[in-house]
């Protein structure tokens, strides 16, 4: 198995606030890496260091390429697409609209009309409502189109930060089982942020677990999930 | 009835370039938040430019279009060079720069021009429309190229790649770049097409009020009323706002004595104040709602 994202010493800043302390891991290609701690552990914040939306240091590693000092734009092109915390919805923008800025950087114009087609199979939802303006969807639907958004890209990593967060329990059931198959079909590897660790973990194949800005602790999921003090001092459940 | 048809008409020719002006100052709004107190002098020093070129021998038409190319490269210019280093400066600090460049451009086009009024010529001619009396060809020529403008701009925004990029950027500047938007130059874009367009009304007017340093002065407070009264924040809203303007301000210098044509300018400005006490997001502009 090759490394597709390698994260080596990472150190991130919120002003004179450090947010980081040196965390290191790494993601293969095709997995579905989970980052799972309390708030305010730094998750949020590994996932804007990797974009460059946040001031950090360390050393960044894609697919062999460095992506420090890469502005955020220009790690868009590299296959990376990012569905923000708040899920980032152009909400003043029809539904369709939001599909085709995920593919912006695309040039491919016939590709693009079917990978929307393609998205209005995952998500029949969005075809309905696809001239609808995006900010009148429920949150559900808003994570869904948020998810197809990052899809539009083709990207070989996806980000994503907790996209469980406001979800009614069925609805974020749902949206696991089709990013478990986004990962599996459509071999994008992804990199969740989770708060809640017991859905992240049945989901991921990989773990690791940040507390105050370090890797305390990081394996199998399943190992993770099953060891009950790990369970009850880190994911409190 | 013959006046008021006249009076609506003619307000409706003044009011297409109010809504340029207006639809300058929105674009720039929507892109840095700040409201361009220079919007005016760069139209005027750009309609000096086309003036220069047709003292050259320039045909007026090629004038026209190399002007929108000058503006549409300057408007780009003066991002990268003043506002681009400001993004991110409190908001006093803008008004500053916006202030300076307002002094700086008047000043300039004096020196270069001087401050005596000159004839500004209309390509289409100043008789009867049609041989109508109620408009004349230049008024309609105004209402022609604007609509021919504004539908340009539609087709722009609604149906071109770019156009949607700038409408990202402009809305979740966030987001956009987590597409791969390069939003800095989505604002330096909007900064040209904006000048741009201010030129074009610049140079409509120009035959109206005549060409001097301080002409566009009185068009851009009626722009800056347009802008609040459709709200700063839809494009549309400005567009209506322009006309509705010209077509107010008209009509207020006819039917209500005591105005005329001197108190035309302050009824603009009771407009203003009128929509923010009662309307504060302008007709078509959207409430902001922030979590707390």
């Amino acid at each position: 198995m090759t490394t597709l994202l390698n994260v080596k010493d990472l150190r991130a800043y919120y002003g004179q606030v450090q947010a980081l302390h040196g965390l290191s891991f790494s993601l293969n290609e095709g997995s579905l890496t989970t980052l799972l701690g309390a708030n305010g552990a730094g998750k949020t914040t590994t996932l804007r260091a990797i974009c460059n939306m946040v001031r950090s240091t360390g050393g960044i590693e894609f697919d062999g390429k460095p992506l420090n000092n890469k502005s955020t734009e220009s790690i868009v092109r590299f296959g990376i697409a990012h569905v923000p915390q708040g899920r980032g919805t152009f909400t003043t923008m029809t539904v369709e609209e939001n599909l085709q800025l995920g593919a912006i950087t695309r040039k491919d114009s016939a590709g693009i009309v079917s990978d929307i087609e393609r998205m209005y199979a995952h998500f029949p939802v969005l075809k309905q409502r696809h001239t609808q303006q995006a900010g009148t969807l429920s949150g559900g639907e808003q994570q869904m189109l948020a998810v197809a958004r990052a899809l539009m890209l083709r990207p070989r990593l996806m980000l994503l930060d907790e996209p469980s967060f406001g979800l009614a329990p069925l609805v974020v059931r749902d949206l696991f089982g089709i990013l478990g198959k986004i990962n599996r079909e459509d071999k994008v590897s992804i990199l969740v942020v989770e708060q809640n660790a017991q859905l992240a973990l049945e989901l991921a194949d990989q773990a690791y677990v940040i507390e105050t800005g370090r890797i305390v602790m990081s394996g199998n999921a399943k190992d993770i999930a099953n060891n009950e003090e790990i369970r009850k001092s880190y994911l409190g459940y | 009835m013959e006046l008021f048809t006249n009076q609506v008409l003619a307000g409706i020719a003044t009011g297409a370039i109010y809504a340029c002006m207006a639809l300058a100052v929105v674009m720039i709004y929507q892109a840095i938040d700040h409201l361009n107190f220079a919007q005016g002098e760069m139209a005027m020093f750009s309609t000096f430019i086309s003036w220069q070129l047709m003292q050259w021998g320039v045909s007026y038409w090629a004038a026209f279009v190399i002007t929108l190319a000058f503006s549409f490269v300057a408007g780009i210019a003066i991002e990268r060079i003043l506002f681009k280093p400001l993004a991110k400066a409190p908001v006093l600090t803008n008004v500053a720069g916006f202030i300076a460049l307002f002094a700086i451009i008047n000043s300039s086009a004096g020196l270069i021009w001087d401050f005596t009024i000159k004839q500004y010529p209309t390509p289409f001619g100043s008789a009867p429309f049609l041989g109508s009396q109620l408009i004349s060809t230049h008024q309609a020529g105004m209402i022609g190229v604007t609509v021919l403008l504004l539908l340009g701009l539609y087709f722009f925004f609604q149906y071109t790649r770019i156009g949607l990029a700038m409408r990202a950027a402009a809305s979740v500047p966030e987001s956009a770049r987590l597409v791969g938007i390069n939003t800095s130059w989505m604002i330096a874009l909007g900064w040209g097409m904006a000048t741009a367009i201010g030129s074009i009304a610049g140079m409509l007017i120009a035959p109206v009020v005549f060409l001097e340093p301080n002409m566009m002065g009185g068009v851009l407070i009626y722009g800056f009323a347009a802008a609040v009264l459709g709200g700063l924040s839809s494009p549309f809203g400005a567009v209506v706002g322009g006309f509705l303007v010209g077509v107010f301000e008209n009509l207020a210098g006819t039917y209500i004595p005591g105005v005329g044509n001197e108190l035309k300018l302050p009824i603009a400005l009771a407009l203003i104040i009128s929509v923010l006490v009662v309307k504060p997001a302008g007709l078509f502009g959207r409430q902001i709602v922030k979590r707390v």
